[in-house]
């Protein structure tokens, strides 16, 4: 190693191990951040892809290096995948107008609180198992704090203000209505949302989201009890078949749909996208709580929808999807009447390649939920005013409560 | 009178609409695999690809003038397609022919003809008003300029469009 490298790395190494404590949530924060944007430039990609693919069109695939302008015979384009990019240079470029009708303070509020709020929460989500750097094993999550759900329940609120602040100091009829239905709306399904988690925590017993991760890890996902399931045939013991069926966790397993669907459900109304887009419904309101804005503004409002949404996937990944966690299939095999099978979940105990796995999985599943998202957004129409307010108060909210009741029962009566 | 409507009565799991949702995405999704796998053929790419050999015989493109197979202006500047036009995209300037030619007869050509391709609304009221046959409607569609003055076709342009037409009534021929 040259000379100036070996001081670069000794200064590196020094920083994170006497100033550990700041280096390392700071480089946890930037990763996360980083990762996020880049998640929220290409989901637009994706989005519009997406909905060109179903409708049979084929989407964004021009934008590439313009070389006819320097004389060759062809554009170079990257199949659209530099769309993002010029997106994010348009928004900044375009005049960023105030109306003169508005309330200055709270528009200039409104798209700030759109976006912060995404941003803050994904901070309690566990995004992987853990990391060793010089000697010291880092878990990967910027806040480990106890009462993760109870924060993630505070900001996720917080959101709705973005909105809502927007709606109302753009001082125009359509932003406003666009306002107060997210509002109305908000209030609806954050109850179900909060009460579908109910049974979860019931089940785990903390507030800690690393918690929760370390329950499925030992008793399989929630919304998948399979998936640490053991099996095999051992020369000794009475019932030598499925050592991994759990009758607790496979009569939980119920209510942890009937939680994951409402849950699911009320992450779709929370973060206002189709079938509930309601607030910003195209058709009826123009484009609602953000028709008065734009340029850098309007991006903002994206960004913030869009990481909202990246947000909500993190969640149902973490809590009822395993996390960061994917079971590997493995088989010990001793002899013809000594064999197990076994779904293992291995973590950043078993060395770093296994620790960024964990993290490739995790944001693996957010993706994967985000393209679910996607599809509903394209397939299903609009709920209208009165269904969306009935699903909420009348079906989600009494589903959710009888749940609760469901999982106590099993709880006390079935031992663990 | 006022007709009642019969709700049709759903079933739990048509309320619940889970199953619409899923027969909904299976459809979706479908149409996304069959464009991922490229089966789909419906977008065309359009300025590499066009549809141009497919476009009908009474297809109205942009108008220009032609000339005959003598190489011959066919517009005698009678005006008409001007005084006919409905959003006024036509102008001529007319001039004399004088006596040299040989078709003298005929009096007068346009010095200049221009169509402002931002006003005209491609009815296609020009070529039907032309007792000369002289103008028409091309084919062609992609009509595009920087400037507003880019936009006017003056005769020049006009001829290039329009080029020679054949099989047209030579009615200034000398009689046989």
């Amino acid at each position: 190693m040259s000379a100036p490298i070996h001081w670069f790395w000794s200064i590196v190494v020094d920083l994170y191990t006497t100033w550990g404590f700041i280096m390392v949530p700071l480089s946890k924060t930037v990763l996360l951040v980083v990762v996020v944007l880049i998640i929220v430039a290409y989901s637009s990609l994706a989005e519009r892809k997406v909905s060109a693919f179903i409708q049979d069109r084929i989407g964004p695939n021009r934008v590439g290096l313009p070389l006819t302008l320097f004389g060759f015979k062809k554009d170079f384009s990257f199949g659209g995948l530099t769309q993002p990019m010029v997106d994010g240079v348009k928004f900044l470029l375009k005049e960023d107008l105030t109306p003169a009708h508005v309330n200055k303070f709270y528009y200039w509020l409104a798209p700030a609180l759109a976006v912060a709020p995404a941003l803050l929460s994904i901070a309690v989500v566990p995004f992987g198992s853990t990391l060793t750097l010089f000697g010291t094993s880092y878990k990967m999550v910027v806040a480990d704090v106890n009462i993760g759900f109870l924060y993630v329940f505070a900001i996720t609120s917080i959101s709705v203000y973005g909105i809502v602040i927007a709606g109302w100091s753009s001082n125009s009829k359509y932003p406003f209505f666009g306002g107060v239905r997210s509002s109305a709306q908000m209030i609806s399904y954050e109850l179900s949302m909060g009460l579908s988690l109910v049974p979860v925590l019931l089940i785990i017993g903390n507030l800690n989201l690393s918690g929760i991760i370390d329950y499925q890890a030992r008793n399989g996902w929630m919304a998948l009890p399979f998936s640490n399931l053991a099996f095999g045939m051992h020369e000794s013991g009475p019932w030598p078949w499925i050592s991994g069926f759990r009758p607790r966790e496979m009569m939980l397993w119920l209510p942890m749909l009937i939680s994951f669907v409402i849950f699911t459900v009320s992450i779709f109304a929370e973060t206002n996208r189709a079938p509930f887009d309601l607030p910003e419904s195209e058709q009826e309101l123009v484009a609602g709580y953000h028709t008065e804005y734009s340029s850098m503004k309007f991006a903002l409002f994206f960004l913030g929808e869009y990481a909202a949404m990246i947000t909500g996937c993190a969640l149902i990944a973490t809590l009822f999807l395993g996390g960061w966690q994917v079971p590997v299939p493995t088989i010990e095999f001793h002899s013809l009447r000594d064999w197990t099978f076994a779904l293992v979940t291995k973590t950043g105990a078993d060395g770093n390649i296994w620790g960024l796995f964990n993290i490739v999985c995790f944001f693996g599943k957010v993706i994967a939920l985000i393209l679910f998202f996607m599809f509903v957004r394209w397939t299903v129409p609009r709920f209208r005013y009165d269904q969306l307010m009935k699903l909420g108060w009348v079906v989600f909210f009494e589903l959710a409560l009888a749940n609760i009741v469901l999982t106590a029962i099993i709880l006390a009566f079935v031992p663990a | 009178m006022a007709i009642t409507v019969q709700r049709p009565k759903l079933s739990l799991a048509e309320r619940s609409y889970l199953p619409a949702i899923f027969t909904g995405l299976s459809i979706t999704l479908g149409h996304m695999w069959r464009m991922l796998r490229g089966k789909t053929h419906i977008t065309m790419q359009y300025p590499e690809q066009t549809w141009d050999s497919h476009l009908p015989e009474h297809y109205r493109g942009v108008p220009a003038l032609v000339k005959d197979e003598y190489g011959r202006e066919r517009c005698v500047s009678c005006q008409l397609c001007e005084f006919i036009c409905p959003p006024r995209a036509i102008t001529i300037t007319p001039g004399e022919l004088g006596d040299g030619t040989r078709f003298a007869k005929v009096e007068k050509f346009p010095e200049e003809f221009k169509i402002d391709m931002i006003r005209c609304i491609y009815c296609g009221l020009c070529e039907e008003v032309c007792p000369e046959q002289a103008i028409y409607l091309m084919k062609e569609y992609a009509v595009t300029g920087t400037t507003r003055a880019e936009m006017v076709h003056d005769k020049k342009k006009l001829y290039e469009i329009g080029g020679l037409k054949t099989g047209l009534v030579n009615k200034w021929d000398t009689k046989k």
